[in-house]
């Protein structure tokens, strides 16, 4: 009988360093979470440019592969912008524009960007075309 | 120019009945009554027109302000969501 109960605690406790693992894990992924390849190969490669409204677009043309990816992302982003907004007493379109003004400023040369007249521009060295509503650098 | 005392007792002329309340005055009183209510209303339609152009500029200015006080957040939110930025 002492046998029998040794044998189940030995099996709790490993069960127990399973699921540790298990949660260690879970837990540890968002904190290292980084840009989808796929997204920052296709924002690299200028296929996916930052809009002024802050979401992302196509910008030449469109396949399921790149609309699959922009909405994906334009979908989290506008839950982040609704709660966000939310929180700063604002309009989820006021906090999306604010943020869109500051990711076209963070675009890196090579990168496409909207310009306020609708047309995608290539980010050079030089400062980006923006809304004149957003903060002056 | 609009005289008070003109428009207070009677009112605007608007419909036939309306008549009735200013029979007791001479014709010539009526006939000046007609013009004046006529040029009354030529004078509206020049006022109402020109409204839309203000009302957007408008809107303008206070979104500004509100970007510029969302920033700061705007540039936290942006760090702490890497993955889709």
């Amino acid at each position: 009988m002492p046998k029998r109960v040794n044998q189940s605690s030995i099996k709790n406790i490993a069960m127990g360093g399973v699921l540790a693992v298990v949660f260690a894990a879970g837990v540890a992924v968002p904190a290292l979470a980084q840009r989808d390849p796929e997204y920052a190969a296709a924002k690299a490669a200028g296929q996916i440019g930052e809009k002024p409204d802050g979401f992302l677009g196509i910008v030449g043309g469109e396949t399921a592969d790149l609309r699959r990816i922009v909405n994906d992302i334009n979908i989290k982003r506008r839950a982040i912008y609704a709660q966000k907004a939310q929180e700063n007493n604002a309009t989820l379109e006021e906090y999306a524009l604010s943020t869109g003004c500051q990711l076209i400023l963070k675009t890196s040369p090579g990168e496409k960007y909207m310009a306020p007249d609708g047309s995608w521009q290539t980010r050079t060295s030089a400062a980006p075309l923006r809304d004149p509503r957003c903060p002056q650098i | 120019m609009i005289h008070p005392k003109l428009t207070e007792p009677l009112g605007n002329v608007t419909s036939v009945a309306m008549w009735g309340r200013a029979r007791h005055l001479g014709g010539m009183a009526k006939a000046g009554l007609a013009m004046w209510s006529a040029t009354l209303l030529a004078g509206c339609i020049n006022v109402t027109a020109p409204d839309k152009p203000i009302v957007i500029e408008l809107n303008i200015n206070i979104r500004q302000e509100v970007i510029y006080r969302l920033a700061e957040d705007a540039a936290n939110t942006i760090e702490e969501n890497e993955d889709i930025f």
